[in-house]
C-alpha cells in the first residue's frame, strides 16, 4: 500500500492546524514525524487514520481517495499518548478485540494473541486486568492490540512520552525490532531527536502545520535545511551565535575569531547565524583548532551519564554537553571550546549555507 | 469537530426527538394556545390576545400565592443548604458507615411524593399523630396544622427539609469526597483552622455540586404541589395555597383553561429566569475580579 | 532550619504487617544535615514519598523515631514541625489572590501584617511572581501555579526544611530547567534544607548536592551525583542511572580473569583477590561509555556479534551479543562501528563486580 497527501490542509475555526501538506509513504518503511508540541503532528496522524476530514486537498490510498471512508472500513492502527485499554477485559481480551470484531475463528485468534503477547513480553499478563498493570504494562497492551490485526498502516502518537526513563529506553528498542518485521506503513510522532534517530527510516519535520523537511533521518539530521529544523532536531536546542564573515576569518557572538576554514571556506563575506550542536562543545581544550569562549554558567544539569551546562555568552545562551558527571558553580565564570568544523551556517532567511562534513551520510 | 462519519448517529436521535415533541412540546404549544383564547363553549373559542394575561398578571389572589411560594422556596433553601453541608462534613469518610450513612439518607428520597404528605398528615395529627399528640398533650402546645396557618407552614417546612435535606448531603458528599487529599495535608502544612480549610478550600471545591444542588432544590420547591395538596390541601384559608395548588383550582376546579394558560406560562418564565439568575452568579462568585 | 535524623524507621499501611513485603519502607536509618541540597530517586512504589510523608508528619512511622535536632517529633503534626512541603500538583487556594495564596501560612500563625507584606513581596521577587500579585491565582498556567505552592513554602523564614514531592510533573519540558535553576538559585541564596522526591534522575542528579537512591522500601546508596555514576553500590543503582544502564554479566572468577561463560576479561590483582573469596552470585558490571568497540582483534578484546547499532546524533548505543547476553556500549559520534562481528575491550579500572547485587569493596566489607 503506499499513501499520498496532496496539499492537504486542516482549519479548526481560525486556526490552521495543518497547512498545505503534501506526503508520500511508501509500503514497508518506518516514517517519523517529529516536531515540537502543538506542530500538527497529532492532527496529521487523525487525517491520515481518516479520524477527521482535510478542510481541502485529498488523500490517495494506492491512487484512490479515501476522503469519507470510515475508519473502520480501513487497514488501520493506533496507538495514544494515554494508555486506552479497556478497562473491564483482561489483557487477552484487549489484544483480541480487534480480532473478534472482525470475527476470525478462535483458535486463529489465540494463536495470534499470543505471539503477539509474546513479542511485547505481556504473555504472563494475559489474565490481568488493566487497572492491575504498571504504565508500561498497559501501554505494551495498547500496542499489542495494535499490531495484532495486522493492519497495513501502523500509527503512534507518542507512544513513549507518558512511561517514565527507564520504560521508554527498554519499549524504543523493542519497537525498532517489531517494525522492522512489519509489512505496512509504520507513521511515529515524537519531540525527542534521540527517538526519531534511533527509529530511523524516513522523517518529516513538522512546524506550526508545515513541512519543514523531509528525507533519510540521518541525512536531515546532518543537514537541517533551515534554523527551525535545526532547533526541532536538536536536544537540548541548537546553540546559535551570530556572527560576522570577513574574508577568511569570521567574528562571532562577542569576541570569538574562527578561521573560515574547511567547510566554511566557500561562506561569502555577509551576517549569518553560526549553529553548533550543544555536544560540539567542549569544557576542555582537546585541539588546537578549537576557538575558546568566554561564559558565564546558569546551571548544570545532570542526565546520569551526561551534564547539559546551561551558560550566558553576552545575549545569547549555550548549552554544552558534555559526558560524565561535571558539577558547575552557578555564577561562575568558564572558557568552553569549539571546533570550527563543527559550525553549521545560516543566512540571515535561515537558510542553510554550509554544513559540516559527516561521515558517509546519504541522501 | 468535522465527524461525518458518524452522521448517522443523528438517526438514533430521532425517537428521542419524537418523544420530547409529545411530551414537552406539543403539550406547551397546547398550552400556549389556551392562553390566548377564551373557550366559550367546546368548539366555541374565542381569540383574545394578551387579554388572560393582564388579568392573571393583575390577580391579587396570584401575587400572594407568587409570595408565599418564594418565603417558601427560600426557608427551604436557607435550611436545606448549610444542613445538607453539615451532614456531609459530619459524615464518616470511610468503613461501614459509610455505606449505612448514605442508605439511610437515601430512604426520604424513594418514597413517592403523596405518600410522603400522607405520613407526614398523620404524624402531626393533634388526636393520634405521633408528633402531633405528643406536643399536645405531653408538652401542652396547641399545634394543629389545619387550623393554624403558622402550624401548617411549620409541618411543611418540617416534611419538605426532612424530605430533601438528604439529597443536598449526598451532593455536597461526593463534591467533598473529589477533593484529592493533598489540598488537606497542603492545609495542614500551611497550619491553615478547620474552618479556613472549609473555607479556603472545601467550600471553593464543592461550588460545582452545590450550584446543582442549588438549582435542583430551588425548581422542586418552586413547583411543590403533592405534598401541601395532600397534607393541608393549601389551607387553612390560603395560607399554604402555592402557586402550583392555586393553578390547579384554577384549571381544574374552575376549568378556566385561558387563564390558567397564562399562568402557567408566567410560571415558567418565572423559573427559567430564576434558574438561569443563579446559575449565572453562582458560576461567577470569586472569579472575575481580575485587574 | 534543623538536622533531621531517622532512627530505625519502618512503616506499613498495614495494621499487622507480618513480612517484608508488607513493609511500605523496610528500615531507614539515615540523617539529613542542615541546610542540604537532598534528592530521594527512585522508581513508583520504591517508598520514596512514604519517607517524605514521615518527615514531615503526615504520616506516622510504624516502628522507629525521627528526631529534629536530636528531639523527638513523634506525633507533633506538620504545622509544628515547621515544615513546607511542595506537591506533585499544584496546590492553590482558588477563590484568593496569588497574594493571599503566599500570605495565607503566615496569616495562619498570626505574623504582623507589615512583616506579611514584607515577606510575601520578597518571596515574589524571587519567584517573578511580583507581576502578579493581585491576580486570582485559579487563572494562571501551571508553571506560576506551581511556583506559587513553592512561594507558599518559602514564605516563611523560619522553616526547618522544605520538602518537594515531584514538583515538575506538570510543568513544560522546556519550562523545566528554568525551575530547576531557580530552586538551586534558592538553595544557594537561603541554604535551607531542601528534600526533593522523584523518579526523574535528571532532576534528581541535578538538583541535589546528595542523592538517596531507594529501592524497594530499602535506601541502597546515598552518594553524589558522581559517586552514584561512578561507584554504584547496588546493581539498582547501577542500572537506574545513565542511560542506558550499567551492563550486568553474571561470571565467575578464575585465577585474576573473570570467565563469562567462555569469554575471559582480565581483572586487577586487587579485585581478583577479593572476588576469589566470595560465595554469592558474582556480576561484573561495566558503564556503556566505558567499553571500546573495535573492528579487529586486540589485546584483552572480547569476539562479539553486533545485534543493533542506534544512532543517537552525538552518539552511538552499540548493541552486542557476548555469550548469549546483550551488551549495550556507547560509542562516540565521530569513531565508526564496525558491522557484524567486533572485539570489545573492558578497562580494568572502570570494572566493577556485584555480589549478589552489592557492589565489592576493597575492605573486604560487602556493605
Amino acid at each position: 500500500m503506499s499513501i499520498f497527501l496532496d496539499s492537504v490542509s486542516k482549519k479548526v475555526g481560525t486556526e490552521t492546524h495543518i497547512n498545505n501538506i503534501s506526503l508520500e509513504f511508501e509500503n514497508g518503511t518506518t516514517n517519523v514525524v517529529l516536531g515540537h508540541t502543538l506542530a500538527g503532528k497529532t492532527s496529521l496522524l487523525r487525517l491520515i487514520a481518516g479520524l477527521d476530514r482535510p478542510t481541502s486537498g485529498r488523500i490517495l490510498m494506492d491512487g484512490t481517495d479515501v476522503i469519507g471512508v470510515p475508519v473502520r472500513k480501513r487497514s488501520v492502527a493506533m496507538v495514544y499518548q494515554q494508555f486506552i485499554n479497556y478497562p473491564s477485559l483482561t489483557v487477552y481480551d484487549n489484544i483480541a478485540s480487534p480480532l473478534k470484531m472482525s470475527g476470525m475463528k478462535k483458535d486463529v485468534i489465540d494463536q495470534k494473541v499470543r505471539k503477539t503477547a509474546a513479542m511485547l513480553h505481556i504473555d504472563n499478563l494475559l489474565d490481568r486486568l488493566p487497572a492491575e498493570l504498571s504504565g508500561g504494562q498497559q501501554q505494551r497492551t495498547a500496542i499489542a492490540r495494535s499490531l495484532v490485526k495486522d493492519a497495513e498502516l501502523l500509527l503512534l502518537d507518542e507512544p513513549l512520552v507518558n512511561l517514565d526513563y527507564k520504560l521508554r529506553e527498554e519499549l524504543r528498542f523493542e519497537l525498532q525490532e517489531i517494525f522492522k518485521q512489519r509489512q505496512a506503513i509504520v507513521i511515529y510522532t515524537t519531540t525527542e531527536p534521540a527517538e526519531a534517530l534511533m527509529l530511523g527510516g524516513n522523517i518529516v519535520v513538522l512546524d506550526e502545520g508545515r513541512v519543514l523537511q523531509t528525507g533519510p533521518t540521518p541525512y536531515v539530521y546532518h543537514h537541517p535545511e533551515n534554523t527551525r529544523v535545526a532547533t526541532v532536531f536538536s536536544d537540548p536546542p541548537i546553540n546559535f551565535l551570530s556572527g560576522v564573515v570577513q574574508g577568511r576569518f569570521a567574528k562571532l557572538g562577542e569576541d570569538i575569531g574562527i578561521p573560515m576554514v574547511g567547510h566554511l571556506e566557500s561562506v561569502p563575506n555577509g551576517n549569518y547565524l553560526f549553529g553548533v550542536r550543544p555536544n560540539h562543545l567542549f569544557l576542555t581544550n582537546g585541539n588546537e583548532k578549537n576557538a575558546e569562549i568566554r561564559v558565564k554558567v546558569e546551571l548544570a544539569e545532570i542526565n546520569g551519564s551526561e551534564t547539559f551546562i546551561h551558560v550566558c555568552h553576552g545575549d545569547a545562551h549555550l548549552v554544552i554537553q558534555e559526558d560524565g558527571i561535571h558539577t558547575k558553580q552557578i555564577g561562575s565564570e568558564i572558557a568552553i571550546y569549539v571546533d570550527p568544523c563543527c559550525f553549521f551556517v545560516y543566512d540571515q532567511a535561515g537558510q542553510l549555507v554550509a554544513s559540516p562534513a559527516s561521515n558517509g551520510v546519504q541522501k | 469537530m468535522n465527524k461525518w462519519e458518524n452522521n448517522k448517529a443523528w438517526f438514533f436521535l430521532i425517537p428521542v426527538l419524537i418523544f420530547v415533541c409529545f411530551s414537552a412540546i406539543i403539550p406547551l404549544m397546547t398550552v400556549v394556545n389556551y392562553s390566548v383564547q377564551d373557550i366559550l363553549a367546546p368548539g366555541k373559542t374565542v381569540f383574545v390576545g394578551t387579554e388572560w394575561y393582564r388579568i392573571m398578571l393583575r390577580d391579587p389572589r396570584l401575587h400572594e400565592a407568587l409570595w408565599r411560594q418564594f418565603l417558601f422556596s427560600g426557608l427551604v433553601l436557607l435550611i436545606e443548604m448549610p444542613l445538607g453541608v453539615l451532614i456531609a462534613l459530619a459524615m464518616p469518610k470511610k468503613g461501614w458507615g459509610v455505606s449505612f450513612c448514605l442508605v439511610t439518607l437515601a430512604l426520604p428520597l424513594l418514597i413517592p411524593w403523596n405518600t410522603i404528605g400522607t405520613i407526614w398528615m398523620i404524624f402531626v395529627r393533634p388526636d393520634i399523630g405521633l408528633f402531633g399528640a405528643a406536643i399536645n398533650e405531653w408538652l401542652g402546645i396547641a399545634f394543629d396544622h389545619t387550623r393554624k396557618p403558622l402550624d401548617a407552614w411549620i409541618t411543611l417546612m418540617f416534611m419538605e427539609v426532612w424530605h430533601w435535606t438528604p439529597l443536598v448531603a449526598l451532593l455536597a458528599y461526593a463534591g467533598l469526597r473529589a477533593i484529592p487529599e493533598v489540598y488537606y495535608q497542603a492545609a495542614k502544612i500551611d497550619g491553615a483552622s478547620s474552618w479556613a480549610t472549609f473555607l479556603y478550600i472545601q467550600l471553593p471545591k464543592m461550588r460545582g455540586v452545590l450550584t446543582i444542588a442549588l438549582l435542583l432544590r430551588f425548581m422542586d420547591s418552586f413547583l411543590i404541589y403533592a405534598e401541601p395538596f395532600v397534607l393541608t390541601g393549601g389551607g387553612p384559608g390560603n395560607a399554604t395555597t402555592f402557586l402550583s395548588i392555586y393553578l390547579v383550582k384554577l384549571a381544574t376546579g374552575q376549568f378556566d383553561v385561558g387563564p390558567a394558560g397564562a399562568f402557567s406560562l408566567i410560571y415558567f418564565l418565572i423559573i427559567l429566569v430564576l434558574c438561569f439568575i443563579f446559575y449565572q452568579v453562582l458560576q461567577n462568585v470569586g472569579k472575575g475580579a481580575k485587574t | 532550619m534543623a538536622r533531621i535524623e531517622f532512627n530505625e524507621v519502618a512503616h506499613s499501611y498495614l495494621k499487622n504487617p507480618k513480612g517484608d513485603a508488607d513493609y511500605a519502607l523496610k528500615r531507614i536509618h539515615n540523617a539529613w544535615e542542615d541546610g542540604g541540597a537532598y534528592a530521594l530517586l527512585g522508581p513508583s512504589g520504591c517508598g520514596k514519598t512514604t519517607l517524605l510523608n514521615i518527615i514531615s508528619g503526615l504520616v506516622n512511622p510504624s516502628k522507629g523515631k525521627v528526631l529534629y535536632d536530636g528531639r523527638e517529633v513523634a506525633g507533633l503534626s506538620p504545622e509544628k514541625r515547621n515544615i513546607a512541603q511542595v506537591f506533585q500538583f499544584p496546590v492553590l487556594y482558588d477563590t484568593m489572590t496569588v497574594f493571599d495564596n503566599l500570605a495565607f501560612p503566615l496569616r495562619n500563625r498570626g505574623t504582623a501584617k507589615a512583616e506579611v507584606e514584607k515577606r510575601v513581596r520578597e518571596v515574589a521577587e524571587i519567584l517573578d511572581l511580583t507581576h502578579f500579585l493581585n491576580q486570582r491565582a485559579a487563572g494562571l498556567a501551571a508553571d506560576a501555579k506551581q511556583k506559587i505552592s513553592l512561594g507558599r513554602g518559602l514564605v516563611r523564614s523560619n522553616v526547618a526544611a522544605i520538602l518537594f514531592d515531584e514538583p515538575l510533573t506538570v510543568i513544560d519540558p522546556h519550562l523545566k530547567w528554568h525551575l530547576r535553576r531557580k530552586l538551586k538559585e534558592i538553595h544557594e541564596q537561603l541554604k535551607l534544607t531542601l528534600i526533593y522526591v522523584t523518579h526523574d534522575q535528571v532532576e534528581a542528579l541535578t538538583f541535589a548536592d546528595k542523592v538517596v537512591v531507594m529501592y524497594e522500601g530499602e535506601i541502597v546508596q546515598t552518594g553524589t551525583p558522581e559517586d552514584l555514576f561512578e561507584n554504584p553500590e547496588h546493581t539498582f543503582v547501577g542500572y537506574f542511572i545513565g542511560s542506558p544502564g550499567m551492563n550486568f554479566l553474571p561470571c565467575k572468577i578464575d585465577g585474576n580473569m573473570a570467565r563469562i561463560d567462555g569469554a575471559k576479561i582480565p581483572l586487577d590483582e586487587k579485585t581478583a583477590v577479593m572476588a576469589r573469596n566470595v560465595r554469592e552470585k558474582l556480576e561484573l558490571g561495566i558503564r556503556p561509555m566505558y567499553l571500546e568497540v573495535t573492528p579487529f582483534a586486540v589485546e584483552n578484546g572480547v569476539p562479539v556479534q553486533i545485534v543493533l547499532i542506534e544512532d543517537q546524533g552525538s552518539h552511538k548505543i552499540v548493541s552486542v551479543k557476548l555469550a548469549g547476553q546483550l551488551v549495550r556500549a556507547v560509542v562516540p559520534e565521530d569513531k565508526p562501528v564496525p558491522e557484524g562481528k567486533a572485539w570489545i575491550v573492558f578497562p580494568q579500572q572502570k570494572i566493577k563486580l556485584f555480589a549478589d547485587k552489592r557492589l565489592l569493596k576493597s575492605e573486604g566489607a560487602t556493605l
